[in-house]
C-alpha cells in the first residue's frame, strides 16, 4: 500500500469516527466518574431535528426513565440551534456501578459509560484545599530558595507545603483541550467532572446561552446539602474569578460575574473573602461594574453576613464569637500581591491601603468556620501567582508563592493535634517557567545574556536572608535567579525584577496584534525577544505539564502516583464520606 | 446608547454648557483632569468621584494615559488607562480592567490612528460620569469621554 493510499484510508477512518462521535453527544461524557447521590443534568444532543418517536435512550439496556426516575424532556429545537435534544435536570443515581447509556434517533447512535461510585464512611471533619493558581515547580523551588535560602546545595529549611507526607502528580487537561484554564480545572476539583475552557460546573453544550449548560453538583452544594457543613472561599483575586467561582458556579462563561455573585449568594457559603467588590455594588455606585441596580452587599448583610472591607474590620469581625457568616470584600478588582503591598507600595496599594494578607485572611476564615459544629470545607486560592506569571513577572509570582506557603502553615497549625482535618495543596495548571541559573551583574559581558550563569557558573544567588516575615527584603541583588518562560509574546527581557510596578510585557499594537511594550526598551541591557506564541497572545500562557499535589490528614493516603484532576474531588468526598451508602 | 446617540448627546451637551464655560474652556483649552484626581476616595464598597470630576461633568476635559484598542472592529470605543495595559476590551471581561479606566468614544471626525498601547497620549472629550453599559458589547463603564480627539504626546 502506498503512503498516499494509507493516508487516504486513515483520513476516511478519522472522518467516519469523528462524525460518529459528533452526531449524537451525551452529557455527562464517556468515562465520567459520578459520586453516588450527587446531582447532575443529563443531556442528549441529537443531530438535526428529529421526531420524538424515533429517539430512544437506554441505561444498561432499559429505558432511561427506570434509572433516572423520570423521562428526559424532548426539545424539538434548542434555542439558537437547529437540532433536537433530550434534557433532564438534577438526575441522581444512588446505586454504585457501571452505567452504559445508549442513545439513538433511528439512524445514528452514541454510547457512553459512567462509573457511579460510593464512598466509605467519613474520616475527616474538615477539608482545606489550597490552590496556587498556576503554581509550577519553578515557583516552588524559587520560593524555597528565596524564603529558606540555600548554600552548598542544601536548603536551610523546607516550605510548609514540602512537609506533607503524601504527594501526587495531577493531570490538568479538560474535555476540549490538553491545555486547561482555571475555570474547568477548578471545576474538576469541585465537581469531579471534566469541563471545558471558560466553563464552571457544567458540561459545555452547543447552545449559545451560557447559563443553560448541563450542570454537575459542586462540593459546596454536597457538603451543605448532605452534611450541613460550613463552606469558606478565600482568595486574593476577585471572588468571581474562576478558581473561587468554581466552588459554586454553573456557567459556560467564567466572565458571567453578575450571575456568579448571585450564585455565591444562593449557595449559602459561610465565609467569602477576596477582591471583586465591583460586582456586588449597584451600578449607581461609582466603582460598580454591575449591569443592574441590585445591591449584593446589602443582600448579604440582610442574610446574616457581617461585612468587612479592610484588614482591621476582618480581624475584628472574625474575633467576635457571634460571627458565623463573613463577607470580606477588600478591593473592587484583584487585590495587590505581597511584593506591592508589603514592600514597594506599587500597584493599587495607595488607593486601597488596607488590604489584608492572604495569611491573615486564612486565620480569620478558620476562626469563623470552626464555630460550625458540622465541620467545614475551605478553599484558599493564592491567585496572583497566575496573574503575575502571565505577564512573565516571576518575582511577584514567587513572592505570592511564599505567601501561599505561609497560609498553608496556618492551616497546618490549625490541624495539628486535631487529627480531623484533611489539607490539600495543589495548582490548577502550570506555567512554562524554568529556573535556568543566575544573572550575575559582576560577570563581565557586553550583553546581559553573557551574565547568565549556567551550571557551575550559576553558583547560588545572593538574596539577603529573609526577615521575620519570611520574605527576602530585597530582590534586586547582584546575583539573582535567572528564570525564563517557555512561551511568550514579543517583549523586552530586562533580566531584572520590575520594581516600578507589575510587568506589562506586550501591549496591543496595530492590526489586532500584540507588540513589545517599549516602556522597557531603555532598561539597561534590555533585549527584544521575538515571541513564539501567536501574535494575538498578549502574555505567557498556561502549559500542559502535570502539577504537584501534596496532602496531609485523614484521607490524604489516597494521594499518590499520577491522578487526574477529577480524582482530587474524589479524595475530598471520600474523606468526608459524601457518598457513604450507610448514611443515605 | 448607540454611538450616534452618544454623539447627539454630546452636541446637546456642548450647546447647553457653552454659556457657562470658564473663559479658558470657551477659548478651546479644556481643563486637565488627572487619573489620580478622578476619585476623591472611598473604598472597595464604593468610590467617590472627586469634586473636580463632578465640577467638570458635561464639560470638555483633557486626560493623559494609554489607550487599549477595540480589538473587535464593531466596538466604537477605546479604553484609556493610567498605565499601559495588555488587555483588550473583549479578550478579557470588563472585570479584568483597572478600577479607574475611562471609556473613550472618538469624534467621527477624529483623525487619530491607533498605533500602540505603549504610546502616551492626551485625549480631549466631554466628561460623562455614571454607569453605562455599551449596548453593542455589554462593556460597563463609570467614566467616559465622548466626542473625543486624541493626540500622541
Amino acid at each position: 500500500m502506498t503512503r498516499k493510499v494509507l493516508f487516504a484510508l486513515v483520513t476516511v477512518a478519522v472522518v467516519v469516527f469523528h462524525s460518529a462521535v459528533a452526531a449524537i453527544t451525551i452529557y455527562p461524557i464517556d468515562r465520567a466518574e459520578i459520586l453516588a447521590g450527587s446531582r447532575f443534568d443529563f443531556k442528549v444532543e441529537l443531530d438535526g431535528v428529529v421526531a420524538p418517536g424515533d429517539v430512544r435512550v437506554t441505561v444498561n439496556g432499559a429505558d432511561h426513565a427506570r434509572t433516572f426516575g423520570q423521562a428526559a424532556r424532548f426539545v424539538e429545537r434548542e434555542d439558537g440551534v437547529d437540532a433536537s435534544a433530550l434534557l433532564l435536570r438534577d438526575v441522581v443515581i444512588d446505586a454504585p456501578g457501571r452505567y452504559t447509556v445508549e442513545a439513538t434517533d433511528g439512524r445514528r447512535s452514541a454510547r457512553v459509560s459512567w462509573e457511579v461510585y460510593a464512598t466509605g464512611p467519613r474520616s475527616a471533619k474538615n477539608v482545606i484545599l489550597f490552590v496556587g493558581d498556576g503554581l509550577s515547580l519553578a515557583h516552588r523551588t524559587a520560593a524555597r530558595v528565596l524564603g529558606k535560602q540555600i548554600s552548598e546545595g542544601k536548603y536551610h529549611g523546607k516550605l510548609a507545603m514540602d512537609a506533607m507526607p503524601h504527594m501526587a502528580l495531577i493531570g490538568t487537561a479538560g474535555v476540549d483541550s490538553i491545555i486547561t484554564d482555571s475555570a474547568n480545572s477548578m471545576s474538576a476539583y469541585t465537581t469531579g467532572h471534566k469541563s471545558s475552557v471558560n466553563a464552571l460546573g457544567v458540561y459545555a453544550d452547543r447552545t449559545p446561552d451560557t447559563l443553560d449548560d448541563p450542570k454537575v453538583e459542586t462540593i459546596t452544594s454536597l457538603a451543605k446539602r448532605k452534611l450541613g457543613m460550613a463552606v469558606g472561599v478565600v482568595t486574593n483575586t476577585e471572588v468571581e474569578d474562576a478558581t473561587p467561582a468554581g466552588m459554586v458556579a454553573h456557567t459556560r462563561r467564567r466572565s458571567d460575574y453578575d450571575p456568579i455573585v448571585r450564585m455565591f449568594y444562593e449557595s449559602g457559603v459561610d465565609v467569602l473573602m477576596g477582591g471583586g467588590a465591583a460586582n456586588f455594588l449597584p451600578k449607581s455606585t461609582p466603582g460598580s461594574r454591575r449591569k443592574d441596580d441590585v445591591d449584593y452587599v446589602t443582600k448579604f448583610r440582610d442574610a446574616g453576613y457581617t461585612i468587612a472591607a479592610t484588614e482591621s474590620e476582618m480581624k475584628k469581625t472574625a474575633a467576635d464569637a457571634g460571627t458565623r457568616k463573613l463577607l470580606g470584600l477588600f478591593h473592587p478588582g484583584n487585590m495587590d500581591g505581597v511584593l506591592d503591598r508589603k514592600f514597594l507600595k506599587k500597584g493599587t496599594v495607595e488607593r486601597f491601603p488596607e488590604q489584608p494578607d492572604l495569611v491573615d485572611m486564612v486565620r480569620s476564615a478558620l476562626e469563623v468556620l470552626v464555630r460550625h459544629d458540622a465541620g467545614f470545607v475551605l478553599m484558599v486560592e493564592s491567585g496572583l501567582i497566575d496573574k503575575y506569571s502571565h505577564p512573565l513577572d516571576w518575582e511577584r509570582a514567587v513572592m505570592d508563592t511564599i505567601m501561599l506557603d505561609q497560609a498553608v502553615a496556618v492551616a497546618q497549625a490549625f490541624a495539628a493535634g486535631r487529627g480531623d482535618t484533611l489539607i490539600l495543596v495543589t495548582a490548577d495548571h502550570s506555567h512554562g517557567l524554568s529556573l535556568v541559573g543566575t544573572v550575575d551583574d559582576d560577570v563581565r559581558g557586553e550583553v546581559m545574556r553573557d551574565k547568565v550563569g549556567v551550571y557551575e557558573r550559576a553558583r547560588f544567588p545572593n538574596y539577603p536572608a529573609p526577615g521575620g516575615d519570611g520574605y527576602p527584603p530585597r530582590l534586586d541583588v547582584s546575583r539573582r535567579l535567572a528564570i525564563f518562560f517557555a512561551g511568550f509574546p514579543d517583549y523586552y527581557e530586562t533580566f531584572r525584577p520590575k520594581l516600578d510596578g507589575p510587568f506589562v510585557p506586550a501591549v496591543p499594537g496595530p492590526d489586532q496584534r500584540y507588540v513589545a511594550n517599549e516602556r522597557y526598551k531603555e532598561a539597561p541591557g534590555a533585549v527584544l525577544r521575538i515571541g513564539n506564541l501567536p501574535r494575538d497572545s498578549n502574555t505567557g500562557v498556561h502549559t500542559g505539564e502535570d502539577v504537584v499535589l501534596t496532602a496531609t490528614g485523614p484521607g490524604a493516603e489516597r494521594v499518590s502516583g499520577f491522578m487526574d484532576n477529577t480524582e482530587v474531588f474524589r479524595v475530598m468526598v471520600e474523606a468526608l464520606g459524601l457518598g457513604d451508602a450507610t448514611r443515605r | 446608547m448607540t454611538r450616534r446617540a452618544a454623539l447627539a448627546r454630546l452636541a446637546l451637551g456642548l450647546g447647553g454648557i457653552a454659556g457657562g464655560l470658564p473663559a479658558a474652556a470657551r477659548a478651546g483649552a479644556p481643563e486637565r483632569l488627572r487619573f489620580a484626581d478622578l476619585y476623591a476616595g472611598g473604598g472597595p464598597l464604593g468610590l467617590t468621584f472627586s469634586d473636580a470630576a463632578r465640577r467638570l461633568r458635561g464639560q470638555p476635559v483633557a486626560m493623559r494615559g494609554f489607550l487599549a484598542p477595540p480589538l473587535k472592529p464593531e466596538a466604537g470605543f477605546f479604553v484609556l488607562a493610567a498605565r499601559p495595559v495588555s488587555l483588550c476590551p473583549f479578550c478579557q471581561s470588563d472585570a479584568d480592567w483597572p478600577h479607574d479606566i475611562v471609556v473613550v468614544y472618538l469624534h467621527p471626525g477624529s483623525e487619530f490612528r491607533f498605533r500602540s498601547s505603549a504610546d502616551p497620549l492626551e485625549v480631549t472629550g466631554v466628561l460623562e460620569l455614571g454607569s453605562r453599559t455599551d449596548p453593542e458589547t455589554g462593556f460597563v463603564s463609570q467614566v467616559r469621554l465622548v466626542g473625543s480627539h486624541a493626540r500622541l504626546l
